[in-house]
């Protein structure tokens, strides 16, 4: 299994990683400008790493290039927007992690910037995280999940592919 | 498939109506400045519990205002869109959770409640369930023979009746696998008139066909002066001696999030809370309600459901037709009710949305699953909560600032009814000729015969985040038994040791009920409010008729 690199690298970080965790989102607060009413705003890093997540995650029934991508991280961004300020907090932290060198690296797994991130290396990170025996980092997983695959569907755009034929027309 | 279609303008919408005909609503998302208040009988809540109390008391003269965290939506409004609808019409944008993270809730949060989002599917309270309260919580009067009236009454209300239309793919899958296995299988009555079989019932009804509270209670209180403040978030009940005094509200703006500042003060002679099973033990623990004995917010049940996903040759367009029309409750009867976990089996509608988070994976192996989308069946085990002494349910706390959050540890206990579960929901699906059968669990893929599946499915771990669990049925919080050391409300729905507060939703349940619960609420509400309006005005209380 490919996933055994990163594996053998999470039971390394572990201990360290779970400490990481609670403070590195505190820290991204801190190191960044206050949102509008603790609104989610994507930028930066952040961006960069759901940029880079999204074809990985969509990968067989997104196309490839960034015009796609550009398109389903808006998707993203608008479900984010839909929920609790409380959860919307958490959203921002969970980016605050990955933006984060260092927890890039030891919880992520993942050694490059987001930017010239190996698809390899993300698939890894998301099935590490998918496994992992830290509930907080399964249930990113999921968010990660949820978000980006949850949002891709609802485009009508992608129902032809799924055999969807979307809600009879006379009563849109 | 080219049946004629009834043109839209044909639909009428109640709502549209009433507000024209002047209504008393306010949006308190346009409040520019505080307001007080004052009603005969405060209901927080609009869901099923909610709504028949409206309507109960309203009939009964008394002076009633309802208040609804949401907004007040409409046919008009129901787009049968996902993007739209699970943001507008329910508890965090459909994506409310236990503490852990590792059970996804779905409740409404819109004028109706969850009635305006439910699948439809009605059962009166069953029996077992019935004697295991009168057992274990002293409450004498529920029995069939007591409830049976209020039922009764309700399904005529709600029009709630045999589904004559048959069943969609989805749901016939489970009746053929079940029968073939000769697992007795039937069909579930549904609350509708009218209904056009599209199988959008999770978005609102586009047409009025659901005989939600929406359409039928709310706007029979409307109509007869009550009044309905929306977009209005109860904060607390202030409590004086052995009395509410008030209930402070805030103002929530248009996107449903956040606070705009205004706040509302209520004044009234009797506090109903029907904010369903998370937002009512949140609410009168906000309060510092009375807690003597520490059950409030205690022993809340989930009815924990899992899902088995299958594909077939054949199309099963799952999205179209009645959701939910067939179920088996074999599995709910071959232990004794408090012995191992029950599951009822049902098969849900299936929505991209809904059914691409659902299953579990990423990259190309979810594409590909994806793909089948319209080739796939899916069938849910809804596990029966709180009857043995190891189910003892969740508990609804308090977050830093102040919102409900329910904490729903899962167990051995539980997981072992979820591994049966899954093993009865692959069997049935491959007798129903299933090519493959997908178990919902991180670890699980697709399985071609039963025996590969049986044997993986023995193998799985099963623990929190690993299996998909959801919730659609939240119940219990403030537990009914006329023993005040058992219960935190009396058999007629009063809060003990307070005079004027009653709570009527599903929050009153001691267990879960062991099937979809919303004819429970409608019947126990009912009842109560009937007393309710008795105690109030010292008479009859009318009955509900249909409209």
């Amino acid at each position: 299994m490919t996933t055994f690199r990163s594996r053998r690298s999470f039971v390394k970080v572990g201990i360290i990683g779970a400490l990481m965790l609670g403070s590195a989102g505190g820290i991204y607060r801190l190191m960044r400008p206050s949102s509008p009413a603790g609104k989610f705003v994507l930028e930066g890093s952040g961006a960069a790493a759901l940029v880079a997540i999204i074809p990985i995650m969509l990968k067989g029934a997104i196309e490839p290039g960034p015009a796609a991508t550009a398109q389903a991280t808006e998707r993203v961004v608008g479900a984010i927007a839909g929920l609790p300020l409380s959860t919307q907090k958490e959203i921002q932290d969970l980016f605050g992690l990955l933006s984060f060198g260092p927890t890039r690296r030891l919880l992520a797994g993942v050694p490059d910037t987001w930017h010239d991130a190996r698809g390899d290396d993300i698939a890894n990170f998301l099935n590490s995280w998918r496994n992992h025996r830290i509930g907080m980092l399964q249930s990113a997983y999921a968010a990660l999940h949820d978000l980006i695959i949850g949002s891709w569907y609802t485009n009508e755009a992608t129902w032809s592919a799924i055999g969807y034929p979307g809600p009879i027309k006379e009563l849109v | 498939m080219a049946t004629s279609i009834p043109i839209t303008t044909t639909i009428t919408d109640p709502i549209a109506a009433g507000l024209a005909a002047g209504w008393n609503v306010i949006d308190a998302a346009r409040l520019t400045s505080d307001r007080i208040i004052e009603a005969d009988v405060v209901i927080i809540g609009t869901g099923a519990g909610g709504g028949v109390t409206a309507e109960t008391l309203t009939l009964a003269g008394l002076k009633v205002l309802l208040i609804e965290e949401g907004a007040l939506k409409s046919s008009r409004d129901f787009k049968m869109r996902e993007a739209d609808a699970y943001p507008t019409l329910y508890q965090e944008s459909a994506a409310r959770k236990t503490k852990d993270k590792a059970i996804n809730i779905l409740q409404g949060r819109t004028v109706g409640g969850s009635t305006t989002v439910n699948w439809t599917s009605s059962f009166r309270t069953p029996d077992g369930t019935l004697d295991h309260w009168r057992t274990h919580y002293g409450l004498k009067n529920y029995s069939a023979a007591t409830l049976d009236p209020w039922f009764a009454m309700m399904e005529r209300r709600l029009s709630i009746g045999a589904w004559t239309i048959p069943p969609n793919e989805n749901n016939d899958l489970l009746k053929r696998g079940a029968a073939q296995l000769g697992i007795p299988a039937a069909a579930i009555l549904r609350n509708v008139k009218g209904c056009w079989n599209l199988g959008y019932c999770g978005m609102g009804c586009p047409t009025n066909a659901k005989q939600s509270m929406l359409v039928t209670t709310i706007p029979s209180a409307l109509s007869k002066g009550a009044t309905l403040l929306t977009h209005t978030r109860a904060d607390k009940l202030v409590f004086v001696g052995d009395r509410v005094d008030s209930l402070t509200c805030s103002a929530i703006d248009a996107s449903g999030l956040q606070p705009t500042g205004h706040r509302i003060v209520i004044r009234a002679r009797h506090f109903v809370v029907a904010g369903g099973a998370i937002n009512s033990p949140a609410l009168l623990l906000r309060s510092r309600a009375p807690n003597s004995n520490g059950l409030l917010g205690k022993r809340t049940f989930l009815h924990p459901t899992v899902i088995s996903a299958a594909l077939f040759k054949q199309a099963v367009n799952g999205f179209s037709g009645a959701p939910q029309t067939i179920y088996s409750d074999h599995f709910m009867q071959t232990q004794a009710i408090d012995g191992p976990m029950g599951y009822k089996l049902e098969a849900p509608p299936l929505h991209p949305l809904l059914f691409s988070t659902t299953m579990q994976g990423f990259g190309v192996q979810h594409a590909e699953m994806m793909k089948q989308f319209a080739h796939t069946h899916a069938l849910l085990a809804l596990l029966r909560d709180g009857f043995h002494p190891e189910s003892i349910g969740g508990s609804v706390q308090l977050s830093q600032d102040g919102a409900a959050l329910l904490d729903y540890p899962t167990t051995d206990f539980m997981w072992d009814g979820v591994r049966r579960a899954m093993l009865s929901m692959a069997e049935i699906q491959f007798a129903g000729g299933a090519q493959s059968v997908y178990p919902v669990h991180e670890q699980a893929t697709g399985y071609s015969t039963w025996a590969s599946a049986k044997k993986a499915i023995a193998g799985l771990p099963f623990k929190p985040m690993q299996t998909r669990v959801v919730s659609a049925h939240v119940m219990g919080g403030c537990g009914m038994s006329d023993d005040v050391g058992l219960g935190v409300v009396g058999s007629d729905g009063r809060y003990h040791g307070v005079r004027n507060l009653s709570v009527h939703d599903g929050s009153l349940f001691p267990t879960s009920i062991g099937a979809n619960p919303q004819l429970s609420v409608y019947g126990i509400a009912a009842m109560l409010s009937s007393g309710l309006a008795r105690s109030l005005t010292g008479k009859v209380a009318p009955e509900l008729v249909p409209t």
